[in-house]
């Protein structure tokens, strides 16, 4: 299971890098949510890998991380999900404006003339 | 106490003054004037408790760990010079009334110029080093807004500009070597610091602190060689010059001279580098006085010699020479603001500062004249005035000093050469303004100025004259309270008497004045005059040297940009991620990379082909995002929901619930952004360059690089036993002291929830910042047109989705019985909502998921039945749920300082309720529905704004083509789409 969650992990992150050094702006974009994802999981594995053992206090479970998954890394890989979202907003925004004024979905407004 | 009074009246009055209405000439000048007559009253009532008790204090606890207090502390120096900041500045505000021209905004003159006044009150009454160098700064600042005052004017912005930069960076000096001294000392407090002179001044360190504090001095006394930002200055209205480049600021810098006297002074560099430039300022300024063509850059180049006489003095290390210097910084003040201020009337009534226009003048003008003529007479040390006494002191310590016998006789030369010098431009105003031929070609007929604008020189004038009548009587008490402080405590046996005997310094006086008087009658008119453009054997232009300095810093920071910055965003990432994963490349071979030896969790066939699917769709999604953006989308889409579904596997409820509703309302954006996006085909795109190809090429080997490097460094971690960190405190005080068995939520909203609310605030501004944004979005040309598949629809189809209007428009449309779903599914997925929000504490769900469920809920909405429709019955206000939002998030932290705990403490509330029973209700219940509301207003927002443009564009152009249709007066323009008839014309679209 580790394996196979690593490789995924690698695999998600390669997509995003390839597409956000990409030129055009949609690439970017996706590029920045595959990473985010790629991220995401790598963050929430940082914990630990589980089946069944959310963290939800039961009653004569002891409190620590062989009983419960670590809650830290999901508190705060929820909120990257959340916040997430807004910056992916933003950025949007900031590109359809640049888009508006370059006349283009490139990046830089146009392609490196040098 | 009256102490810090001293310091806040000024500033509060400050900030009245700027409140005045712009043209408020009387009310701004006459407030500015009581509260500046106010503090000189206060200043002047203290004079017997600092006669008496020598020092008096006010402390405040400021940064006690630091063992920093706010001290106002006044002895007699203190004392003497906040009566001339306070006194002068009274007079000067008096005289700005009958100066300033009604047009010009005089409250924000009078604003900067009390303002300025604080700060100077603030230096001279600083009880320890660093908060003298923070009003230091502070009366830089508003120089430079004084000095700038005619901001239209371009040698006011580019004389502010360098004296801003000549004094800053000095004041920047000054705090590195105040620092250093507060190092050595222990302490910043001044009584520290002069009560331990010998330990600094054999310290390895004194002297590296005395350059640094010198270098602060000198640049504000303006002494060689950062003297140049003085005559341009003199682009400020003259009733700055008189205030801050005769009595307040300019002194500064020899004040501070004379506060460190007794810790600094005596050693021989103190001697060389105090003394050598005080001598050089004196001549070079004295010199360069007598060439000018301009009344205030005489008076500017005298000033700066005169404090380089004080200099020069306070750099001799003898006790009388640093009374001498206190009394020569007195005198100064008082006949060189009154000649600055017979200057700027001069200049009101003629119109000109031109020296070569303006002779003649008595006649016109005899009262003014008479003033100025004194003053001038002040300034050049004739008997009988406060400048001769002073004068005299100075001439005695060149004389009686013992030095290098090389010292020893220039010095007298020197100081008899600048009297000469000073004789013959105290002639120049006294002589060549008012006597001589009858003027003619002024811009104005002379004339005497108002009465009142004369008041203050007459005052000043008065006090030249009574100083220099009965020194002893008048002044001999207050000099030896000021004097007092800076030689240490016991004063040196001095004499204030006018008549000394025929002895050694009155010769050189004599000498002074008789060769003087001859000079100017032998150069006389020829000194303004063209061939002394510049004055003569002055090698070095200091402001040449400084523009050159600015020049040059500014082409290599040009340079060094255009080397090391790269604009263009695509490089900038990849750097980024070179460098990333090179760093982690060096963070691995520093520790080393192996497996670790945890208990794996055996991989079932499901999973594995669940992530199969999830790992092609996102190969996928690279290869279409270029050309099949909608394709692309669709798959990032499947990988997010594998993504989800791992969250799901691995016990992370919350996390799959959060991460579904956030894919669903990305797709809605991602779709939403399409719209704008310009076409892209197969076949139009050209054949890739080998440029291009090489490109490629290098991203792929990075991507797979930091891909593999990821992949590495995950299953290395999943593999070594994980830590068991912070998170058993979390999972064992979840419970009992959050109040909720969901320990996910109860860390959201109430062991982290300063984190939780800092994250909401973010996601808040965001949302706000792309409203604004898209406010002024300009949709490119070729975008605003309906898409196609919207244009094939009949016009007589009316859809909801291209213009409903009414209900029977509405009713007619495609979409049907998606709508009548939708609408039915809006009060469930609020009930859900509330269900996910209510067991958030408790189960997988809370604020976040609950605030997307509903947002979700209204977008679905706008999906089925298009904005215009919705937002015809339904008002969302989203920006308002986000303020709300964050209020109540914010009350509830705040609430808990109420009850005297600290911010975001949670309180939970036990209630007994008929029917349900006892019921938990935790105040982070509140900050949760604080974060709901965040969460719902923001999605919406961003979402609406975006959907917004397509209504707004294509108004924007409907109404223009209407316009365009009426001038015409032609038909409609027909278009086709796939062969069927379309829309001629949009209809007109209200609102």
């Amino acid at each position: 299971m580790e394996i196979l969650l690593s490789i995924a992990i690698g695999v998600l992150g390669a997509c995003g890098v390839w597409l956000v050094l990409r030129p055009r702006t949609f690439q970017v974009l996706m590029g920045l949510s595959l990473l985010s994802y790629a991220v995401n999981l790598f963050l929430f594995s940082m914990g630990s890998l589980s089946i069944g053992h959310e963290p939800i206090v039961a009653p004569g479970r002891t409190a620590d991380l062989a009983h419960y998954t670590d809650p830290m890394v999901q508190a705060l890989v929820l909120t990257a999900i959340v916040i997430g979202f807004a910056t992916t907003a933003l950025f949007l925004v900031v590109l359809l404006a640049l888009r508006g004024l370059s006349d283009s979905d490139h990046v830089d407004g146009e392609a490196d003339p040098s | 106490m009256e102490l810090p009074l001293l310091i806040l009246l000024p500033f509060v009055g400050s900030v009245i003054a700027s409140l005045f209405p712009t043209h408020a000439r009387n009310a701004a000048s006459g407030f500015a004037g009581i509260v500046a007559l106010a503090v000189t009253i206060l200043v002047a009532r203290l004079y017997p408790e600092v006669q008496a008790q020598g020092v008096v204090q006010w402390r405040l606890a400021w940064l006690p760990t630091l063992g920093l207090d706010f001290v106002v502390r006044l002895d007699g120096l203190a004392w003497m010079f906040a009566l001339l900041a306070a006194g002068i500045g009274c007079l000067v505000t008096f005289y700005a009334r009958y100066y300033m021209s009604p047009e010009d905004p005089v409250p924000r003159f009078f604003a900067f110029l009390l303002a300025f006044m604080g700060a100077m009150l603030g230096v001279v009454t600083a009880g320890n080093l660093v908060q003298l160098v923070f009003f230091w700064e502070v009366t830089s600042i508003y120089s430079f807004l004084l000095i700038g005052y005619w901001h239209h004017r371009r040698d006011a912005r580019r004389g502010a500009y360098m004296s801003l930069a000549v004094t800053g960076t000095g004041g920047f000096l000054l705090l590195a070597g105040v620092l250093l001294l507060g190092r050595v000392v222990g302490s910043y407090d001044l009584d520290a610091v002069l009560g331990q002179g010998a330990a600094i001044r054999e310290h390895a360190l004194y002297p590296l602190i005395l350059a640094l504090v010198l270098a602060g001095a000198f640049t504000k006394s303006a002494q060689f060689p950062f003297h140049f930002w003085l005559p341009h200055a003199m682009a400020a209205p003259t009733p700055v010059s008189a205030y801050l480049h005769s009595a307040a600021m300019v002194k500064v810098g020899v004040f501070l001279l004379m506060r460190l006297w007794s810790a600094l002074a005596g050693t021989e560099a103190w001697f060389i580098a105090v003394s050598g430039a005080g001598a050089v300022t004196l001549l070079l300024g004295a010199w360069c006085a007598m060439f000018q063509r301009d009344l205030k850059g005489l008076l500017a180049y005298s000033t700066m010699s005169h404090l380089g006489l004080i200099t020069l003095l306070l750099g001799l290390g003898s006790p009388l020479a640093a009374v001498a210097a206190v009394f020569h910084a007195m005198n100064h003040a008082t006949f060189k603001s009154s000649l600055f201020m017979a200057a700027g009337i001069i200049d009101h009534e003629t119109g000109t500062r031109d020296m070569r226009r303006l002779h003649g003048l008595f006649r016109a003008m005899p009262i003014t004249g008479t003033l100025a003529i004194v003053a001038s007479a002040a300034m050049a040390g004739v008997p009988l005035l406060n400048g001769f006494l002073s004068k005299e002191m100075f001439f005695a310590e060149t004389f009686y000093l013992v030095a290098h016998p090389a010292i020893q006789y220039a010095l007298p030369l020197v100081a008899t050469l600048a009297g000469t010098f000073a004789v013959v431009y105290a002639l120049r105003v006294a002589h060549g303004i008012f006597f001589g031929e009858p003027p003619d070609r002024l811009p104005h007929p002379p004339h005497e100025p108002v009465r009142w604008m004369r008041v203050p020189i007459e005052l000043l004038v008065l006090a030249c004259i009574a100083v220099g009548v009965a020194p002893a009587l008048v002044i001999g008490d207050v000099l030896a309270t000021a004097a007092r402080p800076v030689v240490g405590g016991t004063l040196p046996h001095y004499d204030l008497a006018l008549w000394h005997g025929f002895n050694a310094p009155l010769l050189m006086s004599l000498l002074a004045t008789v060769g003087g008087l001859l000079l100017y009658r032998a150069l006389g008119g020829r000194l303004g005059s063209a061939r002394f453009d510049v004055p003569p054997f002055v090698p070095i232009d200091g402001q040449r040297l400084f523009e050159r300095t600015l020049a040059w810093g500014d082409r290599m920071a040009r340079a060094l940009a255009r080397r090391i910055v790269v604009r263009r965003l695509q490089p900038q990432i990849a750097w980024m991620i070179v460098l990333a994963t090179i760093g982690a490349a060096l963070a691995v071979r520093e520790t080393g990379l192996q497996w670790g030896d945890r208990q794996r969790v055996a991989g079932t066939f499901a999973v594995a082909a669940l992530w199969t699917v999830g790992v092609a769709s996102a190969v996928a999604a690279a290869w279409l995002a270029k050309l099949h953006r909608f394709a692309a989308l669709t798959m990032l889409g499947v990988t997010g929901l594998m993504v989800c579904i791992t969250f799901v596997l691995f016990s992370a409820p919350d996390l799959a619930l959060t991460q579904l509703v956030v894919e669903s309302v990305t797709v809605v954006l991602f779709l939403l952004g399409l719209r704008w996006l310009p076409k892209r085909q197969p076949g139009l795109a050209p054949e890739a360059s080998p440029r291009q190809r090489l490109r490629r090429a290098r991203d792929l080997v990075l991507a797979v690089a930091a891909g593999a490097g990821l992949a590495t460094l995950s299953y290395a971690l999943l593999t070594r036993p994980a830590p068991q960190s912070i998170s058993p405190f979390f999972l064992d005080r979840a419970l009992p002291e959050g109040g909720g068995t969901n320990v996910i939520n109860v860390m959201l909203v109430d062991f982290r929830s300063f984190d939780t609310l800092g994250e909401i605030t973010v996601l808040g501004a965001a949302a706000l910042t792309v409203y604004a944004l898209l406010r002024r979005f300009r949709p490119p040309r070729e975008a605003i047109a309906m898409p196609a598949q919207q244009r094939v629809v009949l016009e007589v189809a009316a859809t909801d989705l291209v213009a409903p209007q009414t209900d029977a428009a509405a009713l007619t449309g495609y979409l049907k019985v998606p709508a009548v779903l939708a609408r039915l599914m809006l009060p469930l997925a609020v009930l859900v909502a509330l269900h996910l929000f209510l067991r958030g504490h408790n189960l997988p769900g809370g604020g976040f998921v609950a605030g997307l469920v509903v947002a979700i809920a209204f977008i679905m909405q706008y999906l089925v039945a298009g904005a215009s429709w919705i937002e015809a019955r339904l008002t969302l206000n989203p920006a308002r749920w986000i303020a709300v939002g964050l209020l109540t998030a914010t009350l509830t932290g705040a609430g808990a300082w109420a009850v005297g705990y600290p911010f975001l403490t949670t309180h939970t509330a036990h209630v007994d309720l008929p029917l349900v029973g006892e019921m938990h209700i935790p105040s982070a219940l509140f900050f949760d529905v604080g974060v709901f509301a965040v969460v719902t207003g923001s999605t919406l927002l961003v979402l609406l704004a975006l959907a917004h443009q397509s209504i707004r564009a294509r108004r924007a152009q409907a109404a223009a083509r209407a316009d365009a249709l009426a001038a015409a007066g032609t038909a409609a323009i027909a278009t086709t789409a796939a062969g069927a008839p379309v829309a001629t014309t949009l209809r007109p679209v209200e609102g």
